[in-house]
């Protein structure tokens, strides 16, 4: 489902005298549908990086990143948003939202995008949102103001709308309690259930061990650090 | 006579603005441009019309001149007298009698003929002025056929006053085609437009002339919910009791007594001189 | 898939300064494309020649048409393209007394489009430009009010609203939250979100704001002295910046 081959990336600072910094070569690996493959290495290692360039949003230097069949590395930007939409989902530390729009829209927004029904979509939020334990006071109101263990369970509400058959995780039970952080783990246990190939960082070791069919050591793309 | 050109203006002039009313009549209701002379009397006194009614008038023509439904108010006795002493011909009060109209803001009761010719003194020729001030814009507008701007003065005035409060100076449609101010006409006289009468307008200051030639079509704008109506003031003439004729609405006393007499005043005495009475006619009975 | 948009090679030169030049892109139905730079970089420029507001020295505007596909705006004859600005194309000016009619009520402001395209039925006018100021969240008691008694959040509501009531296909914005405070900007930025996605709207908006661009494009063109130095992915561009005049833009960026 997610095939990264022979990847490479560099950062070319251009207001520091041009210097260009490797970050990594080489990378390579896939994940099959159902499989949960964990990124490791030291802080700094890329594991973010990688992860980013999966997702588009950082641009490969060379190689080519397949998710369902679109070359991530050379696609149009509407084929990357597509491939957004109805296939990769991503859930990043942070949330970022227009502000004033009400927690439960900010949750349902991605089965908005694929022209879901509205009353389904929100039927969708409402049950995310109670078994992530927001209360229900807060859905009417918009995250930004919430504290950051609540803006992180929205944040994972709305990645896990949409049933994307290919996921990006970013550190999912960083900040969360036992009880949510369980409950995030059982979403992460349904999605490979389904079918859903992920690729996940999680510095929780317990978290990983118990959902993570694979571990992929980032530290070895590390140019000049390579075996 | 001998002391000026016959109707005050130069033959070149003259034909310079018939062809004008010429190009005018062939596209009606657009307005022509015109290189609008000084006339001995003040913009806004009716230069426009004066130098049309010049540019018509034959030694054998009987002018006839109104000035809103009156001859006998100062523009129109001035420009009466005028026309009598600079082109020496015929003057009359009689709207039947005329073969030539110049006319300020009125349209005759009396049905015109076609061998009668109406001139109109405007003020502003460009309906869309109000809305839209770069004279650019509004003649691409005219050649493109863009009038929706026409309508949101329309619908502004139902917005504000729950019907179409224009009462004067209702712009109409020519012909399917161009969108024409007829000069500040009460609404009342729009049907009228529709003529056997050829009618032209003058606009002096802003130097524009156009036309509408005999039995062009007309049609005033309106909305399919607020459609155009003809209004006048509910009352007969207490002159000469006529009750399909626009009236003129006289403060008689301090009291707040008020009469209301036909604006038309060649219209009323004729009915009067035919025996017709209203409710403030001196009578035989109040004698 | 035809692209709804697509140009090609626009130049417009002001005398032997360049305005703008080699302009192309396609721009997909659906999608919404910001172009950023910083003053006199030639993105308002690109925007009006690309709407038809001036004439560029060269290149193409092509647009998908609903009756014969894509067409060359700029070798259209004037009044079909005016009537395309009036039908499929609208305008959103950062300063709305530019396009609104400030004498004219907010419901003639509104229903002025109908009424272009010959809506002639007063009640059906009243009707479209209540519903409209409502998606706009102007109060429906406000339609006779003239866009002076607006606030300024108001006035740029109301300039959308009459211009999406005829539902456009494309829309152009020129720095449509500029001079809105704070808290103002975002209420548009949501209700604008909403409408893009609600009517399918494509959009090009220029802004020099980079938070509008990530909260309401789908992918960047950077300008910088008329030319387009970089474009992609609105994140991708914004995150992983790759000319020095991006990294230079993205890094000039007060964190809040």
């Amino acid at each position: 489902m997610i095939s990264v081959e022979n990847v490479s990336k560099s950062f070319t600072l251009h207001n520091q005298g041009a210097a260009v910094i490797e970050v990594m070569s080489g990378a390579s690996f896939t994940v099959a549908p159902g499989e949960c493959v964990a990124l490791t290495g030291d802080s700094g290692a890329g594991k973010s990086t990688l992860m980013r360039m999966i997702y588009g949003n950082y641009l490969a230097a060379s190689g080519a990143i397949r998710v369902g069949g679109v070359d991530v590395a050379s696609a149009e930007p509407r084929e990357i948003l597509q491939l957004r939409r109805e296939t990769l989902g991503y859930v990043s530390q942070f949330l970022r939202v227009v502000p004033r729009v009400p927690s439960l829209d900010v949750v349902a927004e991605p089965l908005l995008a694929l022209g879901a029904d509205r009353n389904a979509a929100l039927d969708r939020a409402r049950d995310l949102l109670t078994r992530l334990n927001i209360p229900e006071t807060l859905w009417s109101l918009s995250p930004t103001t919430f504290s950051g263990g609540e803006q992180q369970r929205v944040n994972i509400a709305r990645g896990f709308a949409h049933t994307y058959p290919a996921m990006l995780l970013d550190e999912p039970t960083a900040s969360l309690d036992a009880t949510n952080r369980a409950t995030v783990l059982s979403l992460i246990d349904e999605a490979k259930a389904r079918g859903a190939a992920i690729v996940g960082i999680f510095h929780d070791a317990e978290a990983r061990e118990r959902v993570a069919d694979r571990e992929i050591d980032v530290s070895r793309f590390t140019p000049g650090r390579a075996a | 006579m001998p002391d000026y050109n016959f109707a005050y203006l130069d033959e070149q002039t003259k034909r310079m603005i018939r062809r004008a009313i010429l190009k005018g009549v062939a596209i009606p209701g657009y307005q022509v441009p015109f290189a609008s002379r000084e006339m001995p009397m003040p913009y806004g006194w009716g230069t426009g019309g004066v130098q049309v009614s010049a540019a018509c008038l034959v030694p054998e023509d009987r002018l006839k001149v109104i000035d809103q439904g009156a001859d006998d108010t100062t523009n129109a006795v001035s420009i009466r007298k005028f026309f009598e002493k600079t082109a020496g011909i015929d003057t009359t009060e009689h709207t039947g009698e005329a073969t030539v109209i110049q006319t300020r803001h009125r349209i005759p009761e009396e049905p015109l003929t076609d061998d009668q010719i109406l001139v109109y003194q405007v003020p502003i020729p460009e309906p869309l002025r109000f809305l839209e001030p770069r004279e650019t814009e509004t003649r691409k507008m005219h050649a493109l056929e863009e009038y929706g701007l026409m309508h949101v003065k329309l619908y502004e005035d139902i917005a504000r006053h729950g019907h179409i409060a224009t009462s004067y100076a209702y712009p109409v449609k020519v012909e399917g085609r161009y969108v024409m101010d007829p000069s500040p006409i009460p609404k009342f006289d729009n049907p009228k437009l529709e003529s056997a009468a050829i009618q032209l307008f003058g606009a002096g200051r802003e130097q524009r002339i156009y036309a509408i030639p005999p039995y062009t079509r007309v049609v005033s704008l309106d909305f399919e919910d607020h459609p155009f109506v003809a209004t006048k003031a509910d009352h007969a003439c207490d002159l000469c009791g006529a009750e399909h004729s626009y009236l003129d609405e006289v403060i008689i006393d301090d009291a707040g007594g008020r009469m209301f007499v036909c604006s038309d005043t060649d219209f009323c005495a004729s009915r009067q001189a035919q025996g017709h009475r209203g409710r403030l006619s001196p009578g035989e009975d109040a004698a | 898939m035809t692209p709804l948009l697509s140009v090609r090679n626009i130049r417009k030169s002001y005398g032997a300064r360049i305005g703008c030049a080699d302009v192309s892109f396609d721009l997909y139905p659906g999608e919404v494309m910001g172009i950023v730079g910083e003053s006199g970089s030639g993105k308002s420029t690109l925007l009006n020649a690309l709407a038809g507001h001036l004439e560029p020295d060269c290149g193409e505007v092509l647009f998908d048409t609903r009756a014969e596909g894509l067409r060359d705006t700029l070798t259209m004859s004037e009044p079909e393209r005016r009537m395309l600005s009036r039908t499929d194309w609208a305008f959103v000016h950062q300063n709305p007394r530019d396009g609104l009619r400030m004498g004219v009520s907010a419901g003639g402001n509104v229903g002025e489009r109908l009424m272009a395209v010959g809506a002639r039925h007063y009640g059906d006018i009243r009707e479209s430009a209540t519903d409209w100021l409502g998606r706009v969240e102007i109060a429906a008691d406000r339609i006779d009010d003239r866009p002076r008694a607006f606030s300024g959040g108001m006035q740029q509501r109301l300039q959308i609203a009459r211009n999406l009531v005829t539902g456009p296909r494309l829309v152009f914005m020129d720095e449509p939250t500029g001079g809105l405070d704070v808290s103002v900007q975002a209420r548009l930025l949501d209700l604008l979100r909403g409408l893009v996605r609600e009517m399918g709207l494509s959009a090009i908006i220029v802004t020099h704001d980079l938070a509008v661009v990530r909260l309401l494009a789908d992918r960047l063109m950077v300008m910088k002295s008329g030319r387009v130095v970089e474009s992609g992915l609105t994140d991708q561009v914004l995150d992983d910046p790759q000319h020095a005049y991006t990294q230079l833009l993205v890094s000039s960026v007060l964190q809040v």
